[in-house]
């Protein structure tokens, strides 16, 4: 079995977030950019199912759609142990053009587990893994805590409201992945990030997508009144505050 | 043409978030001067689909198959689509919760309709189609335009609220056409606990963090939370140390939540954390440390060692319910 590990490069949670003169654009300048937080985390169980399922994986490829600025990020995957790499090459508008492009890729590239990140911390969009899967014409499913292979065949755990259902898959399928997937996520070790030098990189042309929305403006939310600090000694001010100025109980 | 919204059924009732997304979809078709169409999947009763008609739903249409008693995406999607077609729907208004996020974007790829996700407004405008979301984890709101002729939004809870506009709603039920394709999942078991508020769609949690100290301190956060009818939630170091479970960890890697009001005992407010709840209506922290980075997103607060000031808190509000 192959897998494919999907890959945003996102700001760093840590960034403070600026907009550009027209307010049209994010300005990227001073912005950390890592590995999407879920998206590594996917990273890390793709891993650890091919240390452990003695041979059933055969590889676990990361791919991005993005320019040669994305690069280090791909870089990191690698050197994490992802065993190559794909980068599309477009700037995408949008969710649905990542997952377009993504698809072209997959057309000629097959791949039996391919997993997102339910999110991603820069557009909040939980999006690309179900238009992918849907693309591709595939199954998916999303929320998943847990992924095993066992015996060639795919064990899962998704997040209900209220609770959790166990599932199998047909293959191959979209697993759009959250917390639990994997515990930490990896680090790259020193050799992980030489031998990551030395490893495949594809870059492939745009498949000639289109997007179907577009971003006309940014705003930053009004800034937060200073919190109302109320005495230790006389909680019960906190209640009637909440009741009668707040209004929420 | 008309405006779908996709509502959710447990166990044969319609919630408040069913109810805010249609008042949602209700607004939509008074601005565009069109009519709402919701669309259930699931055993439910005639009585229990009008009340869909207090905030505005003109039509509601079942759709009651057993194969679909478990979440299939693919399958829900053929659902969706077959009812897009047969109401003209322009727009479609699903929840940015477990079901939207699962069926949304393969419901956007099907149709080719652009799909905002987790949006926090009604359309700012309507040519061209704009609606904002929260970019960032909430640090930026951007504006999305959707230039396709289907728009499918997805809403964000709590961000609109519940308006009645009642009409009579006609309930119609609807025999959909799978192809196998459509069923690729099968669940095995499900472990679901029924009744508890859900932490995604609660208007108040009561969340604790490492201040808390330990598991074996956990009886007072539930009990404040019994008695405001809350969900209960924590911090990602006390789902790391397994002092609760990792269902109930809030922020960035964990749930993302919108309630009316958030407690945030013992909780430092990490960015992390706060990319997790900054979309709660108001925040309320207990730390002792009145340099902790809480403080700089929450509403009220008090400085104090939390374990001294949550049991005079329950006792505030067993007074207040009391006198209520």
């Amino acid at each position: 079995m192959k897998i494919l590990v999907c890959i945003s490069n996102v700001p760093d949670t840590t960034t403070k977030i600026k907009l550009s003169a027209d307010s049209k654009s994010v300005d990227t300048s001073g912005i950390q950019w890592v590995i999407n937080p879920w998206d590594e985390l996917a990273l890390t169980r793709a891993l650890e199912l091919k240390e452990t399922t003695g041979g059933a994986i055969e590889k676990v490829t990361v791919a991005t759609v993005g320019t040669a600025e994305v690069e280090p990020t791909l870089r990191k995957a690698l050197a994490i142990g992802a065993d190559d790499a794909f980068r599309v090459d477009i700037n995408p508008q949008d969710a649905y053009q990542v997952a377009a492009e993504l698809t072209g890729l997959i057309k000629a590239n097959p791949y039996d587990i391919i997993l997102c990140g339910i999110e991603s911390s820069d557009y909040n969009g939980s999006a690309v893994g179900g238009m992918l899967a849907e693309l591709l014409g595939i199954a998916s499913v999303s929320s998943v805590s847990s992924l095993s292979v066992v015996n060639g065949e795919v064990q899962l755990t998704r997040e209900i409201d209220g609770g959790k259902e166990t599932m199998v898959s047909s293959l191959p399928f979209t697993a759009i992945v959250q917390k639990g997937i994997s515990l930490e996520p990896r680090i790259p070790s020193m050799r992980g990030i030489m031998t990551a030098r030395a490893k495949p990189l594809q870059v492939v042309p745009s498949f000639g997508t289109e997007s179907l929305t577009l971003i006309s403006g940014f705003k930053l939310p009004a800034p937060k009144a200073a919190c109302h600090i109320v005495d230790g000694e006389n909680v019960k001010d906190l209640i009637r505050l909440l009741h009668e100025e707040a209004k929420v109980i | 043409m008309s405006i779908l919204v996709y509502i959710e059924n447990r166990e044969g009732k319609f919630h408040k978030g069913a109810f805010e997304l249609v008042s949602y979809a209700a607004r939509i078709a008074k601005d565009t001067n069109t009519t709402v169409v919701a669309l259930s999947i699931g055993e439910i009763t005639k009585e229990e689909m009008s009340r869909a008609g207090t905030y505005g739903a003109s039509k509601v249409i079942t759709v009651n198959v057993p194969r679909l008693t478990a979440l299939d995406n693919a399958a829900y999607t053929s659902v969706i689509e077959q009812a897009v077609s047969l109401e003209a729907a322009t727009v479609v208004v699903l929840a940015s919760g477990f079901t939207g996020k699962a069926i949304a974007p393969r419901l956007s790829a099907r149709l080719k309709a652009g799909l905002v996700p987790a949006a926090v407004t009604v359309p700012v405008s309507y040519n061209p189609f704009v609606i904002r979301k929260k970019t960032f984890n909430g640090k930026a709101l951007a504006e999305i335009q959707v230039n396709t002729a289907i728009k499918i939004i997805t809403l964000n809870p709590n961000s609109f609220g519940l308006h009645e506009m009642p009409v009579s709603s006609e309930i119609v039920e609807f025999q959909p056409a799978f192809s196998e394709r459509d069923f690729g999942t099968k669940v095995l078991s499900t472990d679901k606990q029924v009744g508890k508020v859900l932490l995604t769609e609660a208007d108040i949690v009561v969340s604790g963090g490492r201040g808390m100290k330990g598991p074996e301190n956990w009886g007072p956060i539930e009990e404040l939370a019994g008695l405001l009818g809350a969900a209960t939630s924590c911090s990602r170091p006390v789902a790391d140390e397994g002092w609760r479970s990792h269902t109930e960890h809030v922020g960035q890697t964990g749930k993302v939540i919108a309630p009316i009001l958030y407690f945030a005992l013992g909780i430092s407010g990490a960015i992390q954390h706060v990319a997790g709840v900054s979309s709660s209506k108001v925040i309320v922290a207990v730390n002792k440390d009145p340099e902790a980075p809480i403080f700089s997103v929450a509403d009220y607060g008090i400085v104090g060692d939390v374990q001294k000031v949550l049991p005079e808190l329950i006792d505030a509000v067993k007074a207040f319910k009391a006198n209520a």
